[in-house]
């Protein structure tokens, strides 16, 4: 792995979202008109301060995850992958290029999406702002990073999509947003253990609740490992020859 | 003809590759003199893109060995001294030319200006600015060829590169191909067209993941007595049938 070319394909990267205006409108106004649509629904009542905080870490996530997989899968199936595994650029040059410029979306579209949540639709956290922009910014990024990951086992743009149900539905049902977990069957409780989105709906919860970063430590080194996790098998499945 | 004498750029001993579940090379040998536009004739699905991609050291290979430069195949000191163009453009439709160039070039550590000089020989600078996805499927496939031509690697192994080009484009590639050789540069160059071979100074005729022919292209007409390669092609393979 070399910094030069990690910055370079991250800048590459970077350019073609920057030709691609209309993704970056999805990325970024797409969560905050699904959060629009929830405070108006939910007008008058505590619903938003509630779990508006998880939903800020939970779009981001599902649309970072979705723009990921499909990115890295064109690279794929367009010949250009096959080139770069010909070429000196190293497989943690490819993942960590894509990984930083994703990331940086990430980071905006985060911030963004609270900044909407906050000012525009009156949300208000009880704990830590600053705290739920870094659960949000981490969740993105954990999506990004799961997208890298599913990317490599799926052989076409139709099956990377569908990673999207495969991945990230299990992970919604089981991570206390519909019931909490220590309401839910021991097994279940368990397994809901094992998924990162969990910990982020974890922490936004206590966030929302009142509590401050210190108090959700734990859970955002959870995040950070299984982000960290997610990145080295997207690098460990990537291979220079294929059959 | 002295070749065993002459140094080989690629040398393939008893390579065998499936692509998918389908043995395509099984135990090939051929070898590529240095120095020379060697065209790497036969229909699709004879194993030439199989065999490109080993040579460049992206096909998994389940046998044999493949010397390239005197190197095992995709080594990493290879990867700067072998360019690859692969069949169907590989580039980023949504950048720019340049853009495109730009990033390939840091990947290669290609001087600065190799953008500009490749440019050139491929014909494209009016196209500079223009996104690759609104370029023509030629001018593309042009684009992915200047790609490989950064950094001035010692061999380009080209897989159809004048699919889809017209003949005056055709012609001109083919000359590009000539300059590179006499500037000491070998060529690999994969096609269908079997009237291309007047182009090349040798010719690898293949089917069915075999070598039929190892020969210039004069060679070939005096040894089969055809009136040209797709005659003899036809009758080497009708030779082999008997």
């Amino acid at each position: 792995m070399t910094p030069a070319l990690t910055a370079a394909t991250a800048r590459r990267v970077l350019a073609q979202l920057r030709h691609d205006p209309r993704t970056i409108a999805l990325i970024v106004l797409l969560p905050c008109v699904l959060l629009g649509l929830i405070a108006w629904m939910f007008h008058g009542t505590p619903v938003l301060d509630q779990f508006g905080p998880i939903l800020v870490a939970l779009f981001p996530l599902i649309v970072m995850f979705l723009v990921t997989s499909v990115a890295t899968l064109r690279e794929r199936t367009s010949g250009t992958l096959e080139r770069l595994m010909a070429s000196p650029l190293g497989k943690g040059d490819f993942v960590g290029g894509y990984a930083l410029a994703f990331g940086a979306v990430a980071v905006v579209q985060a911030l963004v999406v609270t900044g909407f949540a906050v000012w525009v639709c009156g949300m208000e956290v009880r704990g830590s702002l600053g705290a739920v922009v870094l659960v949000a910014v981490l969740d993105a990024v954990l999506g990004a990073a799961l997208g890298l990951a599913a990317s490599a086992v799926a052989r076409t743009e139709f099956q990377a999509v569908q990673m999207m149900p495969l991945i990230v539905f299990p992970q919604l049902v089981v991570c206390g947003l519909l019931m909490p977990r220590d309401e839910m069957p021991t097994v279940l409780e368990w397994i809901s253990r094992a998924f990162p989105l969990t910990y982020g709906v974890d922490a936004m919860q206590r966030l929302a609740a009142g509590k401050s970063l210190g108090d959700v430590a734990g859970d955002v080194t959870v995040i950070v490992a299984f982000l960290a996790g997610a990145v080295v098998v997207g690098g460990l499945t990537l291979r220079r020859r294929t059959a | 003809m002295g070749n065993n004498q002459a140094a080989a750029a690629v040398d393939v001993v008893g390579l065998t590759a499936r692509r998918g579940a389908h043995t395509v090379l099984d135990g090939l040998d051929l070898r590529v003199p240095a120095g020379e536009v060697v065209g790497l004739l036969g229909p699709s699905g004879a194993g030439k893109t199989t065999l490109i991609r080993a040579i460049v050291g992206v096909q998994e290979v389940q046998g044999g060995t493949v010397a390239v430069l005197g190197r095992p195949a995709g080594a990493p000191e290879l990867r700067r001294r072998v360019g690859y163009v692969t069949q169907a453009p590989s580039v980023y439709a949504d950048l720019t030319v340049t853009e495109n160039l730009r990033y390939f070039a840091t990947v290669l550590r290609a001087p600065s200006g190799d953008t500009d000089r490749v440019l050139e020989q491929v014909d494209l600078v009016r196209y500079a600015r223009t996104r690759v996805g609104d370029l023509s499927g030629g001018e593309r496939s042009r684009v992915s060829l200047a790609v490989a031509l950064l950094g001035a690697p010692e061999l380009l192994v080209l897989d159809e590169p004048t699919v889809g080009l017209d003949p005056v484009l055709r012609r001109d590639l083919w000359d590009l191909f000539g300059r590179l050789r006499d500037d000491g540069t070998s060529l690999l160059v994969s096609s269908h067209v079997m009237d291309e071979a007047s182009r090349c100074d040798r010719l690898l005729l293949m089917r069915g993941g075999a070598v039929v022919a190892d020969a210039t292209e004069a060679e070939l007409l005096e040894r089969t007595g055809a009136e040209d390669v797709e005659h003899a092609f036809l009758a080497l393979v009708e030779e082999g049938a008997r």
